[in-house]
């Protein structure tokens, strides 16, 4: 549909009053695209990092996840492994094919049946890492990839992040600096994630669980 | 859909004496009002992340060529897909060749308006393609065969009992014979049920509440996460968006991201918002094979560089409609169309046209509120009384209003002529009170009288007796 | 040398006019309590039914008969923000295309105030000199509220009456749904509203509502009568003056 297209881009010319941009204010858009300016950053988002951490922690639990923290990575296993049993869920994990997640020492608890793949339908309880945390609301950032499958963030019932106190800058725009400074390309999906699935379309009146997760449950990790 | 603004006085009017949607109105202030003020009230930059995102969006619209065609750029980089559509009928089009390239029988669909802009769940299935909603709201109208009520809660006219209906009479297939009427258990039937969908869905078509030139990057907002197994399950992911979403920069994007969640549910943020960028990679587990947008014009590029421009503002939080003392009373299927509240009585106009959705922009007391809780400062209100100007100058309203206007216009233009109205104005009224402070039917006012009495001067006109005192004075 | 009192233009508004002379007097008195001198330039309506109709035309004629009326003078002050609104807000943009008239609109604009406005923030009133033994509720209404930000204006001079004591209503600042012709277009839903309004001052057992806005005042007293309440309905400035020995709007010496 070429023509749908440049009727609209005549349209909008016209309504503007003029042509298509080129020159000066041509390379401007171009250095805006280029060169992102942020906008006002909200001052909750700007504090030291330890203040950034209980930011985040408070903002998550206000979106009714819950957290839980470890002090090295090699215990996170074990705190997985508790809040399974202390929830009384299932100890089948499909985990993201992560060499990080991987090298943690998961054969420490014996009763954890692990498989590294995406999500199926059926799969009740995933790990993951994520890319970051954005302590302005508590929200986690997560990119797809080879290994970190985005089905493994919603079809189960109960989604599990570990997520390093490293990993948690201030702000939305802190994320996107993070991202761009890795050099890699945009991944497929990035999925910002507040707290567990939920819905109000009966009465507005909150559930939990609406087609994604029911709980989400991070494991901050603080070495 | 079928369009009925034009009945929009007797919907109101059917709609003030429907006791189930009287009784689910209600939970408009708790679910929505109080919430959105105590998001605001915990941020503080709140008020200054308005203007810069009045500013933003007027950036975008004075550039939006640019924008679009940059968008288009980076999708295409990426591995995906632009379609452009003037209009429904091409919009609709394009979704339906891309279904049958892959021979979909079924579609699973996140919330999207432009969707029902299009019409375009009516048109697939004319065409054997079944169109499943899954945002439970949406869900749940499309097994009542309704259309939204709302722009982001579309079953908000609805109660338990009603849910309970419609799950009752179309779940038996899928094992559930019982009648619940928890919020709990019917959500816990309608995530079963649609699970299945998602798995078994061809295709998946969300909206996109923003497009990001930068990257080419489309984004969803929801709580449910359905508009995630929507767009990663299937193998093909169809975006529809209207040619207005586009927005420079990731930066951009996070300034309105802080302004939609807190104007739309109080949520600090909505719960997931998904960044979608082509299809998915040769190495990834999971994705989309295919990544489509349509961009959808509609009669949006004309609305550049006129008195309408500032309504492509809009990122559809709908705190105007929350906060709309007639929304409110009545609800959204009053309307008669797709978007209802004081963006639909600007929106609806332009897309449709005044001579069709002519009462819904008079349908408001200008009492200001939805301009003071819009997160983009949109003047809906200033724009409700543009199109009354245009249906006065094209004479599109009655000739008695008419009529009666012009007179009134006459006698006021004349202080004398006004000054001999007035004073036998008082002296009528307060005769026929006989004594009383007010009258309890006058059938000139009927419409007045009918609910209320009528207070009736309490004297002289002021002028009257203004005009005493300086003659005493003297 | 002195300096000599400030000349105020009173925009009394066809409402007042028609249905409340007892506002315009309150307003007066208040005014010159304050050290003004109050003048009535010959008048009729700001317009505002016209321009919200739609009939620019009209709106302009009237606003350029408002403008030329009151410019000689130092303030126009009205009992009414909604008038006061349309003046201050709405008459500059009417002449959008005429450089002359719009100057003068602007210069109009900039010295137009709503009466417990002009009061306050203008002259620096503090305290009023009037007694109300009893309990009021206030409803806020629109254009006061939203176009001029009038809200803790009419309050604080409320809260140095003797004797008055101030309930506030649940959703004070939600419309009453008097909204000019709209409550002519759309009877029914402006009854809904009126509805709803009458609902809230009743539930803070107040024994008088006010309001600065002759509209909602006799929407809400036509209402509140209907439903037979005994809440008694009066304009602010009323109170503010001393002025309540009348009886309150819809109201008569010969009501029980």
């Amino acid at each position: 549909m070429n023509e749908a297209r440049e009727q609209s881009l005549a349209t909008i010319r016209r309504g503007l009053k003029r042509g298509p941009l080129d020159g000066t204010r041509r390379v401007e858009l171009e250095t805006r695209l280029a060169h992102p300016l942020r906008h006002l950053i909200p001052t909750r988002a700007q504090g030291s990092h330890s203040e950034q951490v209980a930011m985040w922690i408070r903002m998550a639990e206000y979106a009714l996840a819950t957290v839980d923290q470890v002090a090295r990575p090699n215990d996170a296993p074990a705190a997985v492994a508790a809040f399974l049993a202390r929830e009384n869920l299932p100890t089948a994990i499909v985990m993201a094919p992560d060499a990080e997640l991987a090298a943690l020492p998961w054969e420490s608890q014996s009763l954890l049946h692990i498989e590294r793949r995406a999500a199926r339908d059926g799969d009740q309880v995933s790990v993951t890492t994520a890319f970051a945390g954005i302590a302005e609301t508590g929200t986690l950032m997560l990119c797809s990839g080879p290994d970190s499958p985005t089905t493994l963030n919603f079809l189960p019932d109960t989604h599990i992040v570990l997520l390093p106190t490293a990993w948690i800058v201030g702000s939305y725009e802190d994320g996107w600096d993070l991202l761009r400074a890795t050099g890699e390309a945009m991944p497929r999906t990035i999925n910002y994630i507040t707290g567990p699935s939920r819905s109000g379309d009966i009465e507005q009146t909150m559930q939990l669980g609406a087609h994604g997760p029911l709980r989400l449950h991070i494991v901050l990790i603080s070495a | 859909m079928q369009v009925t603004t034009q009945a929009f006085q007797r919907n109101a009017g059917a709609a003030l004496h429907n006791p189930a949607l009287q009784k689910a109105l209600k939970n408009i202030k708790i679910g929505f009002v109080r919430k959105r003020a105590a998001a605001v009230a915990k941020l503080p930059e709140f008020e200054a992340l308005r203007e810069a995102g009045r500013e933003l969006k007027n950036h975008v619209l004075d550039h939006l060529d640019f924008y679009l065609e940059q968008f288009e750029t980076k999708v295409i980089e990426s591995g995906g897909q632009v379609h452009w559509a003037q209009d429904a009928a091409e919009a609709n089009q394009i979704v339906l060749e891309i279904c049958q390239s892959v021979n979909a029988r079924r579609v699973t669909k996140g919330k999207s308006m432009i969707s029902e802009e299009i019409g375009l769940n009516d048109f697939l299935e004319a065409h054997g393609i079944r169109p499943v909603e899954t945002d439970l709201g949406e869900y749940i109208i499309q097994l009542r065969h309704e259309h939204p009520s709302h722009i982001i809660a579309p079953a908000v006219h609805l109660n338990r009992e009603q849910v309970a209906d419609a799950f009752q009479a179309h779940h038996a297939p899928y094992g559930f014979t019982e009648r619940r009427e928890e919020p709990r258990a019917l959500m816990d039937e309608a995530r079963q049920v649609l699970r299945q969908q998602f798995l078994q869905a061809e295709v998946g078509i969300t909206g996109a509440n923003f497009c990001i030139a930068e990257t080419g990057t489309t984004v969803i907002v929801t709580n449910e996460g359905n508009g995630d197994l929507t767009q990663i399950l299937p193998k093909v992911h169809i975006a529809l968006a209207s040619i207005e979403k586009v927005v420079p920069t990731f930066e951009d994007v996070s300034l309105l991201l802080r302004l939609l969640a807190r104007s739309a549910t109080g949520q600090e943020l909505s719960v997931y918002t998904t960044f979608s960028t082509g299809p998915r990679r040769a190495e990834d587990a999971d994705g989309p094979e295919q990544f489509h947008v349509v961009l959808l014009d509609n009669g949006r590029s004309g609305m550049l560089g006129g008195e309408f421009q500032d309504m492509l503002r809009c990122i559809r939080c709908a705190a105007c409609l929350n906060h709309c003392p007639v929304y409110g009373a009545i609800g959204g299927h009053a309307y008669g169309w797709v978007y209802p509240g004081p963006m639909g009585s600007v929106l609806t106009p332009q897309l449709i046209g005044i001579e069709v959705a002519g009462p819904l922009p008079n349908a408001s007391t200008f009492c200001g509120r939805c301009e003071d809780v819009c997160p983009v400062h949109i003047p809906l209100p200033k724009m409700m009384r543009h199109w009354r100007e245009q249906e006065f100058a094209r004479h599109l309203i009655p000739m008695t209003t008419r009529f009666g206007l012009g007179l009134w216009a006459f006698v006021a233009r004349n202080p004398k002529l006004y000054r001999l109205a007035t004073n036998l104005g008082s002296w009528l009224l307060r005769r026929l009170a006989g004594g009383k402070g007010r009258i309890r039917s006058l059938p000139l006012a009927r419409g007045w009288t009918a609910w209320r009495d009528l207070p009736v001067p309490q004297g002289r006109t002021f002028q009257q007796q203004w005009a005493t005192r300086r003659e005493n004075q003297s | 040398m002195p300096i000599s009192p400030p000349r105020i233009g009173l925009f009394v508004t066809c409402l007042v006019d028609l249905f409340r002379p007892t506002v315009g007097f309150a307003a007066i008195k208040l005014l010159e309590e304050a050290g003004c001198v109050v003048e009535v330039p010959t008048q009729t309506c700001c317009g505002q039914p016209a321009y919200n109709s739609g009939d620019r035309a009209t709106a302009r004629s009237l606003a350029q008969q408002v403008i030329a009326a009151f410019e000689p003078l130092d303030y126009v002050v009205a009992p009414s923000g909604s008038c006061a609104g349309m003046i201050k807000q709405h008459y500059p943009p009417l002449f959008s295309n005429d450089p002359g008239w719009r100057a003068r609109a602007e210069r109009l604009s900039a010295k137009t105030f709503e009466l417990t406005s002009f009061l306050t923030d203008v002259l620096g009133v503090e305290q009023v000199n009037a007694s109300h033994p009893g309990t009021v509720t206030y409803h806020d209404s629109c254009s006061g509220l939203r176009e001029l930000g009038i809200k803790t204006q009419p309050r604080r001079l409320l809260g140095t009456v003797e004797g008055v004591e101030l309930r506030e209503m649940e959703e004070s600042e939600v419309c009453c749904g008097f909204g000019g012709t709209f409550c002519i277009k759309y009877p029914e839903l402006s009854n809904r509203m009126v509805s709803d309004k009458a609902g809230h001052i009743l539930a803070t057992g107040a024994d008088t509502v006010l309001a600065g806005d002759l509209g909602c005042l006799l929407n809400m007293a036509g209402k509140l009568q209907r439903d037979g309440a005994t809440v008694q309905v009066r304009h602010v400035a009323e109170v503010l003056a001393g002025l309540t020995e009348v009886p309150a709007i819809g109201e008569s010496e010969g009501d029980g």
